[in-house]
């Protein structure tokens, strides 16, 4: 990971959070749902409101790895005729009006079906931070292990409770920008309870040598963050956003992002609770 | 020809191994986890310890004298193998007068080839220390074959499966419960096959520790199409050896339906190294394949990877998956095995598609002409062998031969009892009022 450290924009976030004393907050939401202004405009608040880094899923029709709030989410975006070129204004949309680091989460057809090097392309032009792959293991990324060095872009690869020794070695010597710690053997949706898994996953990413790890999966409130904040450099909100903007729209995204947010600081309690 | 080693397929491209092949190398046994370009392992990090585990699992037990016969056991005495090579002599005589040969799957327990590959995983999930088993289904056949080995074995099984197919297929529902498995009804997404899978995946993903998916055909992440091409590899050992002893020649053309393409790699497996044997993969056409309503995947589709694998895929622009139509519902699915996309880009087997019309006007005359009712699904493999059938002739008789010196073997991977709504309805044989029509005309809008 050292030779991208200075060229990663995933990196220079979560680094400008730690040199304030505090993780960093990433936020998940679906390009197209409700629709791709309001996803625009609510990653603009999720910047406004704490988040350092600001992750877009594709919308795409089998995501194995997601529980029913996002599945609800995306399969509503696809029939409204969401395509995959949007996520390109989606992400130029926030990039032009926040300095937040913006990444595309996608399974990997989608990049498949339009070209990894265009799709890298066009990604970078968008102002785009890189790339995560929640069905992309670096065993199969050799062309987005190529596309990702030559359009400068960050390759976000998961590791989880089940990876080995060797395979959080190989998956944290391939990434770039920060390591996904997955919190739990299961998929996208909110818990009550953090895993202690999460901990332990986190702790192993960073023996492997990882400077920058982020937890998700299952987080969904201030209090979640503040647990992680302990040990991560990261903590990723997904399902508890879409929830949100689903039900109170933009507003609702600001109102819980700003909640998330009090939950970063490693340095003790917030004001409210001192 | 003596059995080829392993290994040999494993090749940097696609030229190679067809030039090697036609050198006399062979193609038996791929290993995986790739085939050409297609296989491999397109699967979320946190699947990949399980998918590890049972590589090894299956590497050490095909080599265990213990699990061989474990194995050998079952398929005779449990299964009733080996299945039956049955000469088809009335059928023969719409197909140009060749020799056509079936090799009668339908005669296994449970009514399909599925089953030997259900017996083999369980077993295998047993050797993992894996207590419960989860399935996909599409009409039921898979899960059916699931719920049976599971409750000879003792695991618990949980089988995923559209809740449209549930309702469609109420009395499969019926026998998975009868036979001790819960099932699930899938809601996500389209609900069909593709989202069952999906769900299993879900599932499989949480519950890893205790769970063994048992995947039903030749398709998915790496170990999964090579293992279950091996499980079913018996079928094409057994039709070789049959064809062999009972007429002294290999036959001139082999031919099985696709939809993930298990039976299909299992009776093909054991003629890939036989040059003189051409051999038909036939995919679900089912409206036609120009009506953009079927299932032809290798014939249409474009590679890229879906639940694990790359591989051809039916796939709109943007790279989502499209869904399929088939009157049959175990050919109704997007994918296809990856050893299947790599014989048809080397040459090796050749997929072309038949529509309903084709399949069911076949599912008709092989009741009429042979008293065998067979599935939808194998009825795309006896259309397709009328055709190659009259190819072969009219090649006999240019060259101053007669058809019957032809032969054809067909894979008739399962029998048509659970069809019999669908096919009473395509053929107008209900009473308008009766509650079979109401089925039956659900059936037909697979």
């Amino acid at each position: 990971m050292t030779t991208a450290q200075t060229t990663s924009k995933s990196a220079a976030a979560i680094d400008k959070a730690r040199a304030e004393g505090r993780a960093a907050l990433i936020g998940y939401l679906p390009a197209g749902y409700p629709s791709v202004e309001e996803t625009i405009a609510a990653g603009i608040a999720l910047a406004e409101n704490g988040a350092d880094l600001i992750e877009i899923g594709i919308p795409y029709s089998d995501p194995v790895m997601d529980g029913q709030v996002i599945q609800a989410a995306t399969t509503e975006a696809l029939a409204k005729g969401f395509s995959v070129s949007q996520v390109f204004d989606v992400v130029q949309g926030i990039t032009s009006r926040t300095d937040a680091a913006v990444l595309v989460m996608t399974y990997w057809n989608p990049v498949v079906r339009m070209g990894v090097d265009e799709f890298s392309r066009r990604l970078a032009e968008a102002g785009g931070a890189g790339l995560i792959t929640p069905d992309l293991i670096p065993d199969e990324a050799a062309e987005w292990m190529e596309a990702s060095d030559k359009y400068g872009l960050d390759r976000v690869f998961l590791v989880a409770p089940s990876s080995t020794t060797e395979r959080m070695q190989r998956t944290v010597d391939a990434s770039r920008g920060f390591v996904y710690a997955v919190s739990i053997m299961g998929v996208t949706g909110a818990r009550t309870s953090v895993s202690t898994a999460a901990k332990d996953v986190v702790a192993a990413a960073h023996a492997a040598g990882a400077e920058r790890v982020c937890v998700g999966l299952g987080v969904s409130n201030a209090g979640q963050v503040r647990e992680i904040a302990a040990y991560a450099e990261g903590v990723i909100v997904g399902t508890a956003l879409v929830a949100a903007i689903r039900d109170g729209g933009v507003d609702a995204v600001a109102a819980l992002t700003k909640d998330l947010s009090t939950g970063l600081s490693r340095t003790g309690l917030t004001e409210e609770e001192a | 020809m003596a059995e080829a080693p392993s290994g040999n397929a494993d090749n940097d491209t696609d030229n190679n191994a067809a030039e090697a092949f036609l050198q006399g190398g062979s193609l038996k046994h791929a290993p995986g986890p790739y085939f050409g370009s297609y296989g491999g392992r397109w699967m979320p990090e946190s699947l990949i310890a399980a998918l590890d585990e049972l590589e090894e699992t299956f590497n050490k037990a095909k080599e265990d004298p213990e699990f061989r016969a474990q194995i050998a056991d079952l398929n005779k005495n449990y299964s009733g193998r080996p299945s039956l090579l049955t000469e088809a002599k009335r059928f023969s005589q719409h197909a140009g007068g060749v020799r056509i040969f079936l090799k009668r799957e339908d005669l296994n327990h449970t009514g399909s080839h599925k089953i030997n590959n259900v017996l083999g995983q369980a077993l295998l999930a047993k050797r993992m220390g894996k207590t419960r088993v989860i399935a996909e289904t599409g009409a039921g056949q898979h899960g059916v074959a699931s719920a049976t080995a599971a409750a000879l074995m003792g695991l618990e099984c949980v089988v995923y499966m559209g809740a449209e197919d549930c309702r469609r297929q109420a009395l499969n529902v019926a026998r998975m419960e009868l036979l001790g498995a819960t099932v699930i009804p899938v809601t996500s997404g389209s609900q069909t096959l593709k989202d069952a899978i999906n769900d299993a995946l879900r599932d499989w993903v949480a519950n890893v520790d205790n769970t063994h998916y048992l995947l039903g055909t030749a398709a998915g992440a790496h170990p999964f199409p090579a293992m279950v091409r091996y499980f079913h590899e018996v079928i094409g050992e057994e039709a070789r050896a049959q064809i062999l002893e009972q007429e002294g020649r290999l036959p001139d053309a082999v031919c099985a339906c696709i939809g993930g393409g298990s039976n299909a790699i299992g009776i093909f497996h054991g003629f890939l190294d036989d040059p003189s044997v051409k051999i038909y993969g036939f995919e679900a056409g089912g409206d036609g394949v120009d009506t953009g309503r079927h299932a032809a995947t290798i014939t249409l589709g474009k590679p890229g990877v879906l639940h694990g694998a790359r591989s051809y895929l039916m796939q709109d622009d943007d790279g989502q998956t499209i869904e399929s139509h088939s009157i049959s519902a175990g050919l109704d699915y997007p994918g296809v095995g990856p050893e299947h996309s790599y014989l048809a880009d080397i040459g090796r087997v050749s997929y072309e598609p038949i529509t309903d019309s084709e399949a069911m006007e076949s599912f008709r005359l092989l009741c009429r002409t042979e008293g065998i009712i067979p599935a939808i699904e194998s009825s795309h493999a006896l259309a397709g062998a009328i055709k190659v059938g009259r190819r072969l002739a009219a090649e006999a008789a240019a060259s101053g031969g007669t058809a019957q010196d032809k032969i054809v073997i067909v894979n008739l991977s399962g029998r048509g009892d659970k069809d019999v709504a669908t096919a009473a309805e395509w053929f107008n044989l209900l009473d308008k009022d009766s509650a079979e029509s109401e089925i039956g005309k659900e059936g037909e809008q697979l």
